[in-house]
């Protein structure tokens, strides 16, 4: 990187000295006699800097992007991620072609036909053949970028198959919120934005019998290797937008509007771990949607492990209902049997829920989640 | 009677006449009517616009370049919005991004940009008297004036300016609590936004007017100039699409003062969950997209059409391809409405849709290649003079290109998922549209500074200002496509918080050295603006040896541009070089009659034409009752 940017800073500064240097003489030249054999002051001189512009940007292209390479993401860990990847740099490598060619052309016509005295340039008003035939190239260009693009884009929007784990993800300021649809049934429960309060942090709805086992987490995320994962985004406040940049990953998470995005990561993170050779590595999750002074640091690990260890994992979490049992409260009578399940074993427990029990509607019962019922 | 020297004859008749419109200094300088000086008004606008917007761009690229860095020196300036540890304040930051975008987008490079040109070149270059309605011509400056101040006066709200992106979407630029940039500065932003865009359809309506009606005798649409073509198609463009933000503007207010739910569904913020339901913030960003992407044409159409007649007149050539041009220009006009979702790949839009954006989107590089080989090919065996002018339409080519060409990778959506929202888009734009653009201005001043204020720019400081620009311009945008590369996201405080944000940092200084010293080359252009105006050489009648109507006009035109009639028109405007003729241009008030040495075929049939051009009426507004 130094090298990158000594390079850099040399060409710029050779560049300044240089025109600086030559522009005096000929601002000295524009005050003695303004043509000498007609020339216009600075011609010759601008038309050679286009020659040096040219060989040092070629270098400076070159010389950058073979320094940068090193510190681009490494190979995505994600089935999709790759064949982004390499239709990425296969659309770079393709549209590297008219950027070295047109650009050089430019560079070099304005050379090679600086102004000469006594030359008169070529009247070449229109060649209709040159014309069809560089809008034609282009347009088969760019239908085999649409159509490899648009396959490629199909694939990863389609819908997901049945057998993908699916994890809630929202978005808030300034940090994200996943939820797990638990240790029994492994289904989502319900959420409603009007349940949110300081422990319920995103609304799940304990009237459903599918919220009853579900988890949440506000630090990792984790997601098991080689199994199609949806995610399903949804964001609280503003917009955000879920990325995962080792996964090639993103999608905005909007209030009001659930999005979806599923993928297949195929590398743990031990394994990804092993081949960095970098023991600290971690996946990330980051917003990439302004959404207020916290914008930068929504950050969130993101855990990549194997079917074993993530069954393990969710096996281990405390439901939301564990963590706060005061929320029996709200389930329903038909399903306090059930939920009594997924309560501390502590007799804690008991009292919140026969208080409660007579009067299911009872919120205030629940100091924290009466807040914001309205 | 009217001959063919162009009513030289007549010049005391309307001498004398002119004596009885001599106006005072408000009349003439303040609130004039004249399209000249309406110009210079956007114009100079726009260059204080232009450094207040880089500046901010400055001050944030040293907080990225360098994070953490102590700035306590700007807080005579920048006040409460430097902590105690001399750092940038995270709102503050983003209200900085948020301006410097609105700033250059909105008020450098549609008013500075269209409005100067526009203003000045549509009636020098159409032979008329001045724009269709001077009146209203006045008033699209004074509100976008209006628009500037309260823009301006949003700086100094206790709470900030606007900071929630330039794209202002909602839910955090409606929810007053979200940020503190969503307070006044936000209301004022949209106050100034909603005045700016009359200001835009004012101007836009006058110029399709004066394009359409106000033409000089023989000056028929395929020998109009193609900067007239450029502004004409722009103005199409912004009367179209500017009533749609100012709709989306609207249903922004009424969701932010008056509870409507247009954008807002299901929010719970601060501890509390609104009432609102049923509304879409994907709406909005249709809504503003659908402005935003013909936006990006409007900032840089008349940019291409400058460069067109730069590049002519310098090259010494006529344009290539004078058709093709027009179908381009007509053809990216008309696709740039219907492209705008690819903004939009990642919102959660329907995928199929993301499908027919996709396809659209690339479309539109079709005609935007046929203008790059043009260019080039206008410049293959030329006898190129570079003037600054014409340097920096050739740099405003080679930016357009290679800023053209990521946008390929960004309009396909499949490579848009990862890249969306990072640096990569933030090269893209800022090369293509940002920086081609602003090429296009400073060429359009150089080349026209003689015609508005009958003196010379100094050559050698245009020339040392254009290399270090240009170089600079490379410098600072083109590593920002390795950041984007790796993922870096835009609009980020610090790239302190993640593990993947950790490389790069020499890069990010770099960029931001690179930034400083291109803002510091910026002060040679207006050193030489301004000292020129009053101190330059005294122009010639047509410095360039240009075949454009303006050049016949007086070296300080009055109001009403031409002394005695407006000259007749019989030629296209590309006349350079012509085979047989004694000089290297042929200007458009020519008669063929008189160049029998250098006709082509065709063009001997043309000459019987010529009595049929001269019996049209003069279409002189000052003829008739005004």
């Amino acid at each position: 990187m130094v090298y990158i940017i000594g390079f850099l800073t040399l060409v710029f500064l050779v560049l300044t000295i240089m025109v600086i240097a030559r522009l005096q003489n000929v601002l000295k030249g524009v005050k003695s006699d303004d043509k000498t054999d007609g020339t216009p002051p600075g011609n010759r001189l601008n038309a050679n800097l286009f020659i040096l512009f040219t060989i040092l940007s070629i270098l400076g292209v070159i010389f950058t992007y073979v320094s940068a390479k090193a510190d681009f993401l490494p190979e995505a860990s994600s089935i999709h991620g790759r064949r982004v990847d390499d239709l990425f740099w296969f659309s770079m490598g393709v549209l590297a072609i008219p950027f070295l060619i047109v650009n050089f052309l430019l560079f070099f016509f304005s050379y090679k036909y600086q102004y000469k005295p006594g030359r008169k340039a070529t009247f070449y008003p229109e060649n209709h053949r040159l014309e069809i035939i560089w809008t034609a190239i282009p347009a088969v260009v760019m239908a085999l970028l649409v159509f490899t693009g648009w396959r490629a884009w199909s694939d990863i929007t389609s819908d997901a198959p049945s057998d993908s784990e699916v994890i809630e993800i929202v978005g808030k300021q300034f940090n994200w919120i996943v939820r797990y649809g638990g240790v029994e049934n492994n289904q989502l429960g319900n959420y409603n934005y009007k349940l949110i309060d300081a422990q319920n942090e995103i609304g799940i709805d304990l009237t459903d019998e599918n919220s009853l086992d579900d988890f949440t987490n506000n630090t990792e995320i984790h997601i098991p290797v080689g199994r199609p994962v949806l995610l399903k985004i949804r964001a609280r406040d503003v917009l955000h937008s879920v990325f995962i940049p080792h996964m090639r990953v993103k999608m905005d998470a909007v209030p009001g509007m659930p999005t979806r995005f599923w993928f297949v990561a195929d590398k743990t993170t031990n394994e990804i771990r092993a081949e960095l050779g970098d023991p600290d590595f971690d996946y990330e999750l980051a917003c990439t949607e302004i959404c207020g002074r916290g914008h930068f640091a929504m950050r969130m690990r993101v855990i990549v492990e194997d079917e074993a260890s993530y069954r393990k994992w969710v096996s281990e979490q405390k439901t939301f209902l564990q963590t706060y049992p005061a929320y029996l409260a709200k389930v329903p009578d038909n399903l306090k049997a059930k939920a009594m399940k997924y309560l501390p074993a502590e007799p804690t427990a008991a009292p919140a829920d026969s208080t409660t029990a007579q009067a299911p509607d009872a919120a205030a019962a629940a100091p924290g989640a009466s807040a914001s019922l309205r | 009677m009217s001959s063919l020297e162009t009513g030289i004859d007549i010049v005391k008749v309307h001498d004398d006449e002119h004596e009885h419109h001599e106006q005072n200094f408000w009349r003439k300088y303040v609130f004039s009517e004249d399209h000249k000086v309406i110009a210079k008004q956007y114009l100079i606008t726009g260059i204080m616009w232009a450094f207040i917007g880089i500046a901010m761009s400055v001050i944030f690229r040293l907080q990225l370049g360098f994070p953490g860095i102590d700035i306590s020196w700007l807080r005579p300036v920048l006040g409460q919005w430097i902590d105690e540890t001399g750092k940038l304040d995270p709102n503050f930051y983003l209200a900085l991004v948020t301006m410097h975008g609105t700033i250059m987008v909105f008020f450098v490079l549609t008013a500075g940009l269209s409005g100067t040109f526009s203003n000045f070149l549509i009636p020098l270059q159409i032979g008329a008297r001045d724009m269709a309605s001077g009146f209203l011509n006045m008033l699209s400056y004074w509100f976008f004036f209006t628009a500037s101040v309260i823009m301006f006066s949003s700086l100094f709200l206790q709470t900030g300016p606007a900071s929630g992106g330039w794209v202002i979407y909602p839910p955090l630029n409606a929810l007053p609590q979200a940020s503190i940039g969503s307070q006044g500065g936000m209301t004022l932003w949209l106050i100034s936004m909603s005045l700016f865009i009359v200001s835009q359809l004012l101007g836009g309506i006058n110029y399709i007017t004066t394009v359409i009606n106000l033409r000089t005798r023989g000056m028929s649409f395929n020998r109009l100039p193609l900067t007239i073509w450029a502004f004409l198609i722009t103005a199409i463009l912004g009367l179209i699409s500017f009533p749609v933000l100012f709709s989306a503007a609207l249903l922004l207010i009424f969701d932010r003062q008056f509870g409507t739910s247009f954008y807002l569904s299901e929010i719970y913020i601060n501890g509390e969950a609104l009432p609102n339901v049923g509304g879409s913030p994907i709406l909005f960003q249709h809504l503003f997209w659908f402005l935003g992407h013909p936006e990006v044409y409007i900032v840089l159409l008349p940019a291409l059409g400058i460069t067109s007649e730069i590049i002519a007149t310098n090259a010494r050539k006529p344009i290539f391809g004078y058709r093709a041009m027009i179908a381009s220009l007509i053809g990216i006009a008309f696709l740039s409405f219907i492209v705008w979702a690819h903004h939009m790949f990642v919102t959660g839009m329907n995928p199929f849709l993301g499908s027919v954006f996709m396809f659209l989107t690339l479309i539109i590089a079709v005609p935007s290649a046929v203008k790059a080989f043009n260019y080039t090919t206008t410049l293959w065996r030329g006898n190129i003079v570079f003037t600054p002018a014409m340097l920096f339409s050739i740099g405003l080519v080679s930016l357009f290109v290679t800023g053209g060409l990521t946008g390929i990778i960004l309009g396909n959506s499949a490579l848009d998922i990862q890249l969306h929202d990072t640096y990569f888009v933030v090269a893209h734009f800022h090369i293509v549209m940002g920086a081609a653009s602003a090429f296009g201005l400073f060429a359009g001043v150089y080349h026209w500074f003689p015609k508005m204020f009958g003196r010379m720019m100094n050559n050698a400081l245009g020339q040392i200002h254009f290399w270090l620009t240009f170089v600079g311009v490379y410098l600072v945008f083109f590593p920002m496509h390795y950041t984007g590369i790796a993922g870096f996201p835009r609009r980020y405080y610090s790239f302190t918080s993640y593990e993947f944000t950790k490389s790069f940092t020499d890069l990010n200084a770099f960029i931001t050295i690179a930034a400083i010293l291109t803002f510091l080359a910026q002060w040679i252009f207006l050193w030489n603006f301004f000292y020129s105006i009053f101190k330059g050489r005294k122009a010639p009648q047509n410095p360039w040896r240009s075949n454009t109507l303006e050049w016949t006009a007086p070296i300080h035109p009055g109001h009403g541009n031409w002394v005695g009639d407006i000259p007749a028109v019989y030629r296209w405007p590309y006349d350079y070089s012509k085979p047989g003729a004694p000089e290297d241009f042929i200007p458009q008030t020519v008669p063929y009659s008189q160049t029998p040495e250098s006709n082509l075929p065709h063009e001997n049939e043309e000459i019987a034409m010529e009595k049929e051009i001269e019996a049209q009426n003069y279409n002189d507004q000052f003829k008739n009752a005004h």
